[in-house]
């Protein structure tokens, strides 16, 4: 046991050292100057261009070598320090982070999990019905296949501007401040809704497909003929078949996680939800190098740790895992 | 199974419906919609700093200047006229000495009053600090001392810079010396300057990532000093994502006055949806110039007969009609804006100007030599070497972007081979900086009282490695930097000389065409009359001011409007 999350530990840890090293080098390897772009957008209307421009190149410590950048980056990280923003100057990156994250992760794992666990659900419900089988998969395969953008769009349009039944922009509602009242919390989940609503309706159109399909092979496999066989209940079959249809799905959502992160991402800008989502974007586009390192930092230890967690559950649902570690 | 399965699923329709309903219901008021501003399209990030001398966008918190923190000036674009503010009244005593008579009763909102020892302390900081964007006023500024409380003097050197003396007037915020003297150099320079105290209109009330909202100063000086009085007594600025969210909002009402640019508000605009401060075309007040800077130290570019012909091919009207269907107006070919036309020198422009005929383009390309040798359609330079061109905007930029799709299909037609290219916005404005483009298009120069604003962004000099701040195309012409410097040093009170050397700029520009002036950019604007009205539209008795919440605007008209706006019904 220890010695198989040993091995584990030590892949994320060389995986979490390349992801972050290679997420401090792409934004230094695109073409442009995030001092230049900061000072772009002050219009400076007089010679105050160059003298700024080297006082905030030092200030920046972006005049330095860049391995030294490179050690002096590992080092502030290992201090806790992210950096200023750029883009959002004079802001510490790890400010704007700790304001947005919280939107993220209340957006995100309610949809992850909850579209996961219902679409299996409605997988193996629908593989044994035909008449569901042949009116529901094709909806979600269209589900599925739905761009997030698009469908946040007329999500907004139908149910916000339509009927009018949800807000349309925001966390919450844009006529109060924060606070802890029952109206605030109203407004918070009120604004939350059509945002999850859209990813949650894309996952769950496929988790319920990767399902339908691992409980039909699941059901023509040897052993449920010889269940059969022998004279077992439909319902002992279908019970051992979901058991063995949800190992791929699990590790189908660890392998998900990055794809469903950055789905959250453009969905966050359409409904102008306050994540990480249009951060990442203008951080990139002025190349806000700090910015794009601690957004990214984020992303790189939420699916790290998500993975972590799943291979802690497979240990759980998988008996041939343990077996495999107690025989060591 | 089956019936657990049915149970698990109408479980989770009914836990969906339940948060639907539950926030349904839940959605309460807090402050009062009557009473409540909601603007958007001037932020685009959260809000990171309430420093004053944060210039530009890079504040990202519209109103810090203009509603809290206030200028010796105002200025109104419309009727080009500067309009005292702190200050009662400004002269020149003599050719270098300004003095400003500042109004008396002036105070900060924390109750303390603003003297001219404030103004004073203010100006210095620039002298001590030339991290502030201000700090070349003092290269001829000698002192700034304070007579009493209220009247402050300026002495400057044997030759001061009238006009961008000027811009600074309505541009330089007055701090509070009595909360600014102990900070250190970094503080005053970059701090984030949390809870700013100022002696503006309105206070800072609260923000989040995605708002900012200001609250109105009961005690504002201007109430009883000039009779002002913000209708509104919230102003929530929102800063939205995209566009499409913006439009949605000002459509259901709930956002009331949105500058942001929103292609199709023409159509919005004629059925009554929105109103914009022109009925028909080009709907919204011109805000600046949107400028093809021609890169002149590659052929053929270098080639003042080659960027004539570039001027003749470009479609400036399929710009206007195609690209931002109708919502802006075709520049002068001398770039000034219309609230500077009496700068413009008719004269010049019927004789050397340039309107949209690519046969004379092509007429002029053949005359020079510029003909297409092999046979590809596309003209080749008269030394035989083939010309491809690209023509730059930042990526995203969708009414750029669909601008120089129609500079690249005019100038194709015309026979010139330039491709439309779309860089990200950081790797443009480094092309940009460092001179590696061929055309790009730009549009820096902040509407304003003076042409030298404009100019002074055409022909910045000298060239640099780095350009900036204007001249992207590092056109090099000593005799037109010359005549700029002598356009800044002309007092603004002297119109006839101001005009004289706008006249001569304008010969040497449109007979060399360094960079083709090509549209005006609008002053995005569309409002809606759920919950107030009286807003800035076009008319005689109509409210007539800069309908915009963009950062360094308010002192434009901005905080004009808000005095002006009325509650619905």
């Amino acid at each position: 046991m220890r010695r198989y999350f040993g091995r584990k530990l030590l892949i994320y840890l060389v995986t979490f050292f390349l992801a972050v090293t290679i997420d401090w080098l792409i934004p230094r390897l695109t073409p442009g100057d995030p001092i230049q772009n900061m000072l772009a957008r002050a219009a400076l209307n007089a010679n105050a261009a160059e003298t700024m421009y080297t006082y905030y190149t030092h200030a920046f410590r972006l005049d330095l070598p860049i391995w030294q950048q490179y050690l002096n980056f590992w080092n502030a990280l290992f201090h806790g320090d992210l950096g200023i923003s750029t883009y959002l100057f004079p802001t510490p990156v790890a400010d704007v982070i700790k304001d947005a994250v919280p939107y993220d992760i209340f957006l995100l794992l309610p949809a992850i999990l909850l579209s996961w666990w219902a679409g299996n659900k409605f997988g193996a419900f629908a593989a044994r019905t035909k008449r569901l089988d042949n009116t529901a998969l094709p909806i979600a395969y269209l589900l599925t296949a739905t761009p997030y953008m698009w469908l946040g769009i007329l999500l907004a349009w139908l149910f916000g501007i339509i009927l009018g039944w949800f807000p349309i922009a925001g966390a919450y509602s844009y006529t109060m401040g924060t606070e802890l009242s029952w109206t605030f919390v109203g407004s918070v989940l009120h604004h939350w809704f059509l945002p999850f609503a859209s990813l949650f309706i894309i996952f769950f159109g496929g988790w319920a497909i990767g399902m339908r399909n691992m409980i039909i092979y699941e059901l023509e496999a040897d052993y449920s003929h010889y269940l059969e066989a022998l004279g077992a209940p439909r319902k002992l079959i279908r019970k051992y078949a979901f058991r063995n249809a949800i190992l791929p799905q699990i590790t189908g959502l660890a392998l998900q996680l990055g794809v469903i992160v950055a789905g959250a991402l453009v969905t966050e800008v359409v409904f102008s939800y306050p994540g990480i989502g249009y951060l990442i974007l203008a951080a990139i586009q002025n190349q806000d190098y700090f910015l794009v390192q601690g957004c990214f930092l984020f992303i790189i230890m939420g699916v790290l740790l998500a993975n972590f967690l799943i291979d802690i559950a497979y240990v759980i649902v998988d008996p041939r895992t343990r077996k495999g570690m107690v025989g060591e | 199974m089956w019936s657990r399965s049915k149970r698990v699923i109408s479980m989770l329709v009914l836990l969906l419906l339940s948060v639907g309903v539950l926030g349904a219901l839940a959605v309460g008021q807090v402050y009062e919609r009557s009473e409540t501003l909601y603007v958007g399209g001037a932020a685009w990030g959260p809000a990171s700093t309430w420093n004053p001398f944060q210039p530009g966008s890079l504040a990202n918190t519209t109103g810090t200047l203009g509603l809290v923190y206030e200028t010796l000036f105002n200025y109104d674009p419309l009727t080009n006229v500067m309009i005292p503010w702190l200050a009662e009244s400004g002269e020149w005593v003599s050719d270098n000495v300004y003095e400003v008579t500042l109004r008396d009763g002036l105070t900060w909102s924390d109750g303390a009053p603003l003297t001219a020892d404030d103004v004073v302390f203010t100006m210095n900081l620039a002298d001590q600090y030339e991290a502030l964007w201000f700090a070349p006023m003092w290269e001829y500024l000698v002192n700034v001392i304070n007579i009493g409380d209220l009247i402050v003097q300026f002495n400057f050197t044997s030759e001061p810079l009238y006009q961008e003396f000027d811009n600074n007037l309505y541009n330089i915020p007055i701090v509070p010396k009595h909360l600014w003297e102990d900070r250190s150099e970094e503080d005053i320079t970059i701090g984030a300057n949390e809870n700013p105290i100022g002696s503006g209109a309105y206070l800072y009330d609260t923000h989040a990532s995605d708002r900012n909202v200001w609250v109105r100063n009961e005690n504002w000086w201007a109430i009883d000093a000039l009779g002002l009085y913000p209708a509104p007594k919230r102003i929530v600025d929102i800063r939205y994502s995209s566009n499409n969210v913006a439009l949605g909002s000002v459509i259901m009402g709930e956002l009331d006055l949105s500058n942001h640019f929103l292609p199709g508000v023409a159509g919005l605009s004629d059925n009554n949806v929105v109103t914009t401060y022109f009925d028909g075309a080009p709907y919204m007040l011109s805000a600046n110039t949107a400028v093809l800077f021609l890169n002149t130290t590659i052929a053929p570019m270098d080639d003042a007969v080659f960027r004539e012909a570039l001027a003749y091919a470009i479609n400036v009207d399929d710009i206007v009609n195609v690209a931002y269907a109708q919502l802006v107006a075709a520049a002068s070919p001398t770039g000034l804006l219309p609230s500077l036309s009496d700068y413009v020198d008719e004269d010049v422009v019927v004789e050397l100007g340039w309107t949209y005929d690519p046969a004379m383009a092509a007429q002029i390309l053949a005359d020079a030599g510029y003909v297409d040798v092999n046979g590809d359609g596309y003209v080749e330079a008269p030394d035989g070497s083939a010309i491809a061109l690209e023509v730059t905007c930042p990526s995203g930029w969708t009414d750029w972007m669909a601008a120089i799709a129609v500079i690249s299909d005019s100038c194709k037609a015309a026979g010139i081979n330039v491709e439309d290219v779309t860089p990200d916005y950081g790797a443009w404005n480094t092309q940009m900086q460092t001179g590696t483009f061929n055309m790009t298009l730009n549009n820096w120069a902040a509407l304003s009282n003076t042409p030298w604003t404009l100019y002074n962004l055409l022909f910045r000099h000298p060239i640099q490695a780095q350009m900036q701040s204007g001249n992207f195309g590092r056109y090099d012409n000593q005799e037109i930097f010359d005549l700029v410097d002598a356009l800044a040093a002309i007092p603004t009170s002297d119109i006839a000389a101001m005009k004289a050397a706008c006249a001569d700029i304008q010969r040497v520009l449109l007979s060399e065409v360094p960079m083709i002036p090509l549209w005006y950019n609008g002053m995005w604007a569309q409002y809606s009359d759920a919950v107030w009205t009286n807003w800035p539209v076009d008319g005689d008795n109509t409210p007539s001011r800069l309908p915009t919440t963009w950062s360094g605007y308010w002192q434009l008209g901005g905080l004009m409007m808000l005095c002006e706006l009325e509650p619905a019904e």
